[in-house]
């Protein structure tokens, strides 16, 4: 391997690794949120232990999230110092403000939220979890505004003597179409991936009757949560494919494996043939859905790789500008497939386990037949557990696809990935790198998922006993809330 | 002032707050094995900084992204020419983060003393190679005509990189022995000063040595004289046990030396070796006057903000902290309740 494709699995890998945490980060904290405020607009006792019991997971996460996202932020200099130098003065401002703007706000008001339980008053320790929400959403909003310049470049100009981008219009930055349709998009997913988890420990928990008092709306919550987010997903996944064809028709015609343009199309479901796209040995196809989705009517053009590979050539002169195919056709289908099972677990729970679930609950068979005072059986709350994974998995393919699908090209239509990377560095360097994140990287994740495993079985704290009389009244006071 | 001048302000403005707040955080990690005697004194130690690290540490998010928006140039040459040693940074600053929030989540001696590796690793290492790299930055580096390091990883192996290591090492543990006395009560307090003073000679000596070796013009001899004095002064109040204005003189001579190091700079942020011509200076290394009135805006609306917000975190755990003040670990509860 050379240098070029060193960095780039380095990015790959890196990046995917950092993105399994931040959407966890982004969801836990809205509905760790939400589960605070019920405590303090009602002051039931089982909604402070919910807030706490998700908050604990919640931090285990962020801790690594926060640690591997320092990595983004140097590596386009170290990495890719060709890259920076030619984008800096557009994608530079977006991150420095994300900085600035989010990343402060988080950090400093979970610092608040993690040792204040006892000694800000209810309602501004609730507040310390909203903002820090904020603050995550507002970070994925500019890190994406600078993502959507890379795939949609506006607002600039390319200087003539030093051949590089300079920002013209930060507004037309912040409002890419791109970066409109992408940010509810990535949002929603988000609340789908904080929801699963949290579906999938209560139902885990459920299952065993244990800690119902937190368990039963925590999963309640979480399982609306995922379904609207899931309709949010669709519909902003459906603005973006057409923005996609219009901006990107090569990313779209990977996506679908279509080598020659036709009207109207099919949207294959699953195809097996071969990569150049001449044999096609199997295939089930829905027809015309797939003009639907590229263009909003049924009967709408989709250009293949081909005439879009014809055109490039044409603007931007001889090259091969056609990405990995198989792998966006195939990251394409695993987003959506992974995303819409989990919203599918998820619907099936909340009506087995709903009204529904009393109806019909005389119907399973005998050897599956809920417990007394339950109405499903216990095996079928044991699939929510299996949710966990499928929205991160979703998200990651989804990240994939979408990077993928724009090469060769780093800034599409600008520059090439090729062009980005740093001339300075050797190879040795990158894969010296590239060694050492992939190890520690593999042994973070290891103690961070047992740990998560660990507090998330052991559940919730029991409401505190009665303090005993003869303890030293000053010690107690004394004594600070949390302390690491 | 020309709006890239105002931006190598800002940047002094953004590392000198880096240095001064995540200096005593490394201090306390780098002591953690020293003042810490046993688990409980060691939990006091992280707790004094537990709730405001991770903020403290996002100066420096703030400072790298503000090198890319404001000069792309320096922000790409610096960074791809100190690989490695950013590399280092990274994986000590990972592990460290990570340390401090899963030390206490599980109970086994085991566990907690490989985090505390973590802490002082995570500690220690970005306190010294921060100052190699500003070390080396200031002395110069082969940087080519097309801006780029044309040297090898051996080329950063100097002398000043060495000096400027050490400066911020040593100044990053008094600060952080100052604060523990500042923080702690009981033995730990106690034995902080104690250490503090015995660190204090060490540093005066550092930063003298870095003082001469910066080449210093009127102006720097003038704000390096002033940090030694600070140390001195800091130096005669911790004897005297006066704390607050211990720390407050450690805090300034950190200041003084970081406003050394960018005065010195200026106008270059990374002088070439190999030609006068080839170096990068707050204007050739600058983004365009657009970019750089936009992040003045968000800098002007923002940073007041967060001093505001930083501040308040701060007044909020004021209190000091001692060996009874300290609640069960999360780890000691997960225990008890599988029992």
């Amino acid at each position: 391997m050379d240098q070029l494709d060193l960095a780039r699995w380095q990015f790959g890998i890196t990046t995917v690794y950092h993105y399994v945490f931040v959407p966890i980060t982004i969801g836990l904290s809205v509905l760790v949120a939400v589960l605070e405020t019920a405590y303090v607009r009602t002051g039931k006792e089982h909604y402070k232990r919910a807030a706490k019991f998700w908050g604990k997971l919640f931090l285990i996460n962020f801790a690594i999230g926060v640690a591997t996202g320092l990595v983004q932020e140097f590596q386009f200099g170290m990495a890719w110092s060709d890259y920076s130098r030619y984008v800096g003065d557009v994608f530079g401002a977006p991150l420095a403000i994300e900085a600035l703007l989010a990343f402060f706000l988080e950090s400093t008001f979970l610092g608040l939220w993690i040792f204040g339980w006892d000694k800000l008053p209810k309602w501004a320790h609730a507040a310390c979890m909203w903002i820090v929400a904020i603050g995550t959403m507002l970070s994925a909003y500019f890190i994406l505004a600078a993502n959507s310049w890379m795939q949609h470049p506006v607002g600039y100009r390319i200087n003539p003597d030093s051949g590089r981008a300079e920002l013209t219009d930060f507004v037309a930055v912040l409002t890419n179409s791109t970066l409109l349709s992408a940010f509810p998009h990535v949002l929603f997913a988000c609340f789908m991936t904080g929801a699963a988890l949290m579906i999938g420990v209560s139902a885990w928990h459920l299952a065993r009757r244990r800690h119902q008092d937190v368990m039963r709306p925590s999963f309640r919550l979480a399982s609306w949560v995922m379904l609207v987010a899931a309709v949010g997903v669709v519909i902003s996944g459906d603005m973006q494919a057409r923005i996609m064809t219009e901006q990107q028709p090569m990313k779209m015609a990977a996506a679908e494996a279509l080598y020659d343009t036709v009207a109207p199309a099919s949207f294959s479901i699953f195809t097996i043939g071969s990569l150049d796209g001449s044999d096609e040995l199997f295939s089930v196809r829905v027809p015309r859905l797939l003009s639907f989705l590229a263009t909003a009517t049924w009967d709408g053009e989709v250009e293949g790789i081909n005439d879009v590979q014809r055109e490039e050539e044409a603007a931007y002169g001889p090259g091969d500008y056609r990405p990995n195919v198989p792998v966006a056709y195939w990251t394409f289908r695993l987003m959506i497939g992974t995303g819409l099972l989990a919203a599918a677990v998820a619907a099936a729970l909340l009506v087995l386990t709903g009204r529904p679930g009393r109806w019909i609950r005389g119907l399973w068979p005998r050897r599956l037949a809920p417990p007394d005072g339950e109405t499903v059986p216990r095996r079928v709350w044991r699939i929510g557990v299996w949710a966990i994974p499928l929205p991160i998995l979703a998200n990651s393919f989804g990240w994939i696809f979408t990077e993928m699908g724009r090469q060769p090209w780093v800034v599409y239509g600008m520059l090439r990935t090729a062009d980005g990377v740093s001339p300075s560095v050797s190879a040795g360097t990158v894969a010296t790198s590239l060694t050492v994140f992939t190890l520690l990287y593999a042994v973070l994740g290891v103690i961070e998922f047992r740990l998560l495993r660990s507090y998330a079985m052991a559940g919730p704290e029991e409401p505190a006993p009665e303090k005993p009389v003869d303890e030293d009244a000053e010690d107690a006071e004394r004594q600070l809330a949390f302390a690491y | 002032m020309e709006l890239t001048t105002v931006w190598f302000v800002v940047l002094a403005f953004l590392w000198t707050g880096y240095f001064f707040l995540e200096g005593f955080d490394f201090g306390v990690g780098a002591l953690l094995p020293v003042l810490g005697r046993n688990d409980t004194e060691r939990r006091v130690l992280i707790n004094t900084i537990g709730p405001v690290w991770d903020g403290n540490e996002v100066w420096v998010v703030a400072a790298v992204g503000a090198t890319f928006a404001a000069f792309p140039e320096w922000y790409a040459t610096l960074l791809s020419a100190f690989y490695l040693p950013m590399l280092l940074i990274l994986i000590a600053l990972i592990v460290r983060a990570l340390a401090f929030e899963y030390r206490g989540k599980r109970v086994d001696p085991a566990w907690q003393r490989r985090w505390d590796r973590c802490i002082v690793f995570g500690s220690v290492v970005p306190a010294f190679v921060w100052g190699f790299v500003f070390g080396n930055l200031l002395a110069g580096l082969p940087i080519d005509a097309d801006n780029e390091f044309a040297g090898s990883v051996a080329d950063l192996f100097t002398l000043a990189g060495l000096v400027g290591g050490l400066t911020t090492l040593t100044l990053s543990v008094l600060h952080g022995a100052v604060f523990l006395a500042l923080k702690t009560t009981g033995d730990v307090r106690t034995r902080a000063r104690t250490l503090a003073g015995r660190v204090l000679l060490g540093a005066l000596v550092v930063t003298a040595v870095a003082l001469v070796a910066s080449d210093p013009e009127p102006i720097t001899w003038a704000t390096g004289a002033a940090a030694l004095v600070a140390l001195l002064a800091a130096g005669a109040a911790n004897a005297r046990g006066r704390e607050g204005w211990a720390f407050l003189g450690t805090g300034a001579a950190i200041v003084l030396v970081s406003a050394t190091l960018f005065v010195r700079l200026f106008p270059d942020v990374a002088p070439s070796s190999l030609a006068d011509a080839y170096g990068l200076t707050t204007t050739n290394a600058a983004a365009t006057p657009y970019t750089l009135s936009i992040m003045s805006w968000a800098a002007l609306a923002f940073t007041p903000l967060v001093l505001l917000y930083q501040a308040w975190t701060y007044w909020v755990f004021r209190k000091r902290i001692g060996v009874n003040d300290l609640p069960p670990s999360a780890g000691a509860a997960l225990a008890s309740a599988a029992k």
